[in-house]
C-alpha cells in the first residue's frame, strides 16, 4: 500500500511536475490575496481567457507559447481600456464582450488550424507536457513575482487600500498598480500550462477568498492563501497521477472544498459563525424585550 | 484657552500654505474648480465651506498633487507639493466614504501607516515608529481598540482612527475631509478640542464641513468655496448670512425671526437659523450680519 502511494515520488518528472505546480500555486495564492480585495476577479478571467488565440497562433506558428499568450492579453486588456473610455457601456459589459470574442477567436484557430495542437490541452493544461524550456520559464516568473510580493507587500497593502494616503507617503499608487497587473499576467501565463485556461482564474481568486474569510490580519490572510494555493496544487498533482484525471480540475475541486469549509465553519465571517451571532442577538432581544 | 487668541500677531505671519489660481479639470472635461487662491497661516484652523459638488474634495486633491492642476500654484512654507510630501509635511484625513470597511486591517495598521513616508523601503518600523503609533492612538483615546478589524468600530472611532494616522505622521499641515459626518456629539467635540490642541502647537489645519453651527467654535478662518472662492478671511468677516447665502444658494434651509417679532422697541436686530440638516447657524443682528454672542465666545 505504501509502496503505491510512494510511487509518484519515484518518477523525477512526477516530482518536479509537482514542484513546479506547488511553486506556480504559491505565488496565485499569494496574488489572490490582493486580487480579491479591488474586484478585479473579472478583469484576471477576461485576461486568462483573452490569452487562447495568442496561444493558438503561437504553437502553430513554432513561436515560444508565452509570446504569444502575451501579445493577445496585452491586446484584450488594451481593448477593453479603450472601449471602456470611449463608451456609455459598463465596464462589466465591456469586459464579457471582449474576453468571450477573445476566447471564441482561439478556439475558431484551434479548431480550423490543421496543426497538432492539442485544444484540450490549452483549455485545460497538462502539467506533464510542459516542456523543459517552459518549466524554465514558469520557476522565473515565479520567483520573480514571489520577491516582488515579498518586498512591496506593505506597500501594495496600502496603495489597495488608500491610494491617497499611499501618495502622500511617496508611493506611486500608479506604477504599484501596473506592476501588480504585470505580476498578476505573468503569473496567469504561468499557471496556464498547468492548470489550463479555463480554470486559471480560480487559482488566483480561491485561495485569497478562503483566507479572506478565515481572518482580519493581512499577514495571516497572506500565509494562509499562500498555503492553501501550495497545498491544494501539490495534492492535486499528486492525486492526478492515481486518478489519470486533469490535474486542473483536481486542483480546482480541493481549493473549493476549502472554500466551502471556509464559508461555512470560519472562525468570525462563516456562515455557522453569523448564524449563531445572529441568534444571540436576538436572544438579548428577546431578554430586553420580557424585561421591559 | 481663557485668554483670546491675538489676533493682529496672525496677520504679520506669513501665510503657511499658499493656493493661486488653482484649476482642476478632469478627464471627462469637468471643471471641477476654477481659479481657486487662498492663504493658510500657521496655528489656524480654516474652514472650507460650500455645498456637496462644489470642489472640496478636489482642491484636495489639488493641494496634494494627486489629480493635475491645469493651471496654478500650490506652495507649502515655500516649498512645492512634490518637496513638500518628500519632507512628510502633509497629512490627509479622508472622507469616510472613501475607505473600505472590510479591508483586512487592524486600527494599529492603519496608524502604522502613517509613518510609511518615515520609513525606509521595506516598512520596517523602528522604536521611534511605534511610539509615535502609541501617542496618536492614545491622543484619541483608542489604544484599547488598537487590534480591532477597522470594520467593527463605530463612526466616530473610525474617525479617529484616520485622525491618529494623521498624528503619527506629525505632519504641519493637516487637511481633514468632512471630519464631522456620521460622528456623534462627543467625539466631534473630541476632534474639534484635539484640532484646536494641534494649531496651539503651530500646525495649518483645513477642514472641509458643511456642519455650519459648529463653524464659528472652532475655526479662526474661512474659506468658502463654489467651484472658485467666494469668500476668504477671518470667521468673524466672513461667515455670515449674505456670504453663506452666497454659497449655498437655495440648498441651506432659513429661518428669519424679523425685528419686529422679537422686539417691541425700534431694535432692528433680527434673529438668522440657517442649517442643512447638520447642527443649524444661528445669527444675530441687522441682516444676520453677527454671529452670536455664545458662539463667539466659544470660539475665544
Amino acid at each position: 500500500m505504501m509502496q503505491i502511494l510512494l510511487e509518484p515520488f519515484t518518477y523525477q518528472y512526477m516530482v518536479n511536475a509537482m514542484l513546479l505546480t506547488a511553486l506556480i500555486g504559491a505565488v496565485c495564492g499569494f496574488l489572490s490575496a490582493f486580487l480579491i480585495l479591488r474586484g478585479w476577479a473579472l478583469i484576471a478571467d477576461a485576461l486568462s481567457h483573452a490569452t487562447v488565440p495568442g496561444v493558438a497562433l503561437a504553437y502553430s506558428l513554432g513561436l515560444p507559447f508565452a509570446l504569444g499568450a502575451f501579445v493577445s492579453g496585452a491586446l484584450a486588456a488594451a481593448a477593453i481600456l479603450f472601449i471602456r473610455q470611449r463608451s456609455v457601456l459598463k465596464e462589466d459589459v465591456v469586459i464579457g464582450i471582449t474576453f468571450t470574442s477573445f476566447f471564441a477567436a482561439g478556439l475558431f484557430m484551434l479548431s480550423v488550424s490543421p496543426s497538432a495542437v492539442d485544444i484540450q490541452q490549452i483549455l485545460m493544461g497538462n502539467v506533464l507536457a510542459i516542456a523543459p524550456q517552459d518549466s524554465f520559464q514558469m520557476v522565473i516568473i515565479s520567483i520573480a513575482t514571489l520577491a516582488f510580493l515579498l518586498v512591496f507587500w506593505k506597500e501594495l497593502r496600502l496603495v489597495f487600500f488608500d491610494h491617497q494616503h499611499a501618495w502622500i507617503a511617496g508611493i506611486n499608487p500608479k506604477f504599484f498598480h501596473i506592476a501588480f497587473f504585470a505580476c498578476l499576467s505573468a503569473t496567469i501565463l504561468a499557471a496556464l500550462q498547468a492548470v489550463g485556461a479555463l480554470l486559471v482564474i480560480a487559482v488566483v481568486v480561491i485561495p485569497g477568498a478562503c483566507a479572506y474569510l478565515c481572518s482580519d490580519k493581512f499577514e495571516q490572510i497572506i500565509k494562509l492563501s499562500v498555503a492553501i494555493g501550495a497545498s491544494t496544487s501539490f495534492v492535486g498533482c499528486y492525486v492526478s497521477y492515481f486518478i489519470d484525471g486533469v490535474t486542473g480540475a483536481i486542483i480546482v475541486l480541493l481549493q473549493s472544498s476549502c472554500f466551502v469549509i471556509a464559508l461555512l465553519f470560519a472562525p468570525k465571517k462563516g456562515l455557522l459563525a453569523s448564524a449563531k451571532q445572529r441568534k444571540k442577538a436576538k436572544l438579548s432581544m428577546d431578554i430586553a424585550a420580557e424585561g421591559v | 484657552m481663557n485668554q483670546p487668541r491675538q489676533q493682529p500677531q496672525k496677520q504679520a505671519v506669513q501665510s503657511a500654505v499658499k493656493v493661486r489660481g488653482v484649476s482642476v479639470v478632469y478627464n471627462n472635461g469637468h471643471k471641477a474648480i476654477d481659479n481657486v487662491s487662498f492663504d493658510l497661516y500657521r496655528g489656524t484652523i480654516t474652514a472650507l465651506v460650500g455645498v456637496n459638488g462644489s470642489g472640496k474634495s478636489s482642491l484636495f486633491k489639488a493641494m496634494m498633487g494627486f489629480v493635475p492642476r491645469v493651471s496654478g500654484s500650490v506652495h507649502i512654507h515655500q516649498l512645492t507639493v512634490k518637496q513638500a510630501l518628500r519632507q512628510n509635511m502633509l497629512a490627509y484625513v479622508p472622507q469616510s466614504e472613501e475607505i473600505d470597511w472590510d479591508f483586512p486591517v487592524l486600527v494599529e495598521d492603519v496608524v502604522m501607516m502613517g509613518r510609511y513616508g518615515h520609513m525606509s523601503f521595506l516598512r520596517r518600523p523602528k522604536d521611534a515608529d511605534h511610539q509615535a503609533v502609541n501617542e496618536a492612538l492614545q491622543r484619541v483615546d483608542m489604544q484599547s481598540f488598537r487590534h480591532r478589524q477597522i470594520g467593527e468600530l463605530s463612526g466616530g472611532q473610525r474617525k479617529r482612527v484616520f485622525l491618529a494616522r494623521a498624528l503619527a505622521q506629525k505632519s504641519r499641515v493637516i487637511l481633514l475631509d468632512e471630519p464631522f459626518t456620521g460622528v456623534d456629539v462627543g467625539t466631534e467635540d473630541q476632534i474639534i478640542a484635539l484640532l484646536k490642541r494641534l494649531a496651539e502647537d503651530g500646525c495649518v489645519i483645513l477642514v472641509s464641513t458643511h456642519n455650519l453651527g459648529s463653524v464659528p467654535q472652532f475655526c479662526d478662518r474661512c474659506v468658502l468655496l463654489n467651484r472658485t472662492v467666494l469668500a476668504e478671511g477671518e470667521t468673524e468677516a466672513v461667515f455670515n448670512s449674505e456670504n453663506l447665502q452666497k454659497a449655498f444658494g437655495g440648498v441651506l434651509r432659513r429661518f428669519v425671526l424679523s425685528a419686529d417679532t422679537l422686539h417691541t422697541d425700534a431694535d432692528p436686530r433680527e434673529l438668522t437659523v440657517l442649517s442643512d440638516d447638520e447642527s443649524p447657524l444661528v445669527l444675530y443682528g441687522e441682516k444676520g450680519s453677527q454671529l452670536l454672542a455664545s458662539q463667539q465666545d466659544n470660539q475665544r
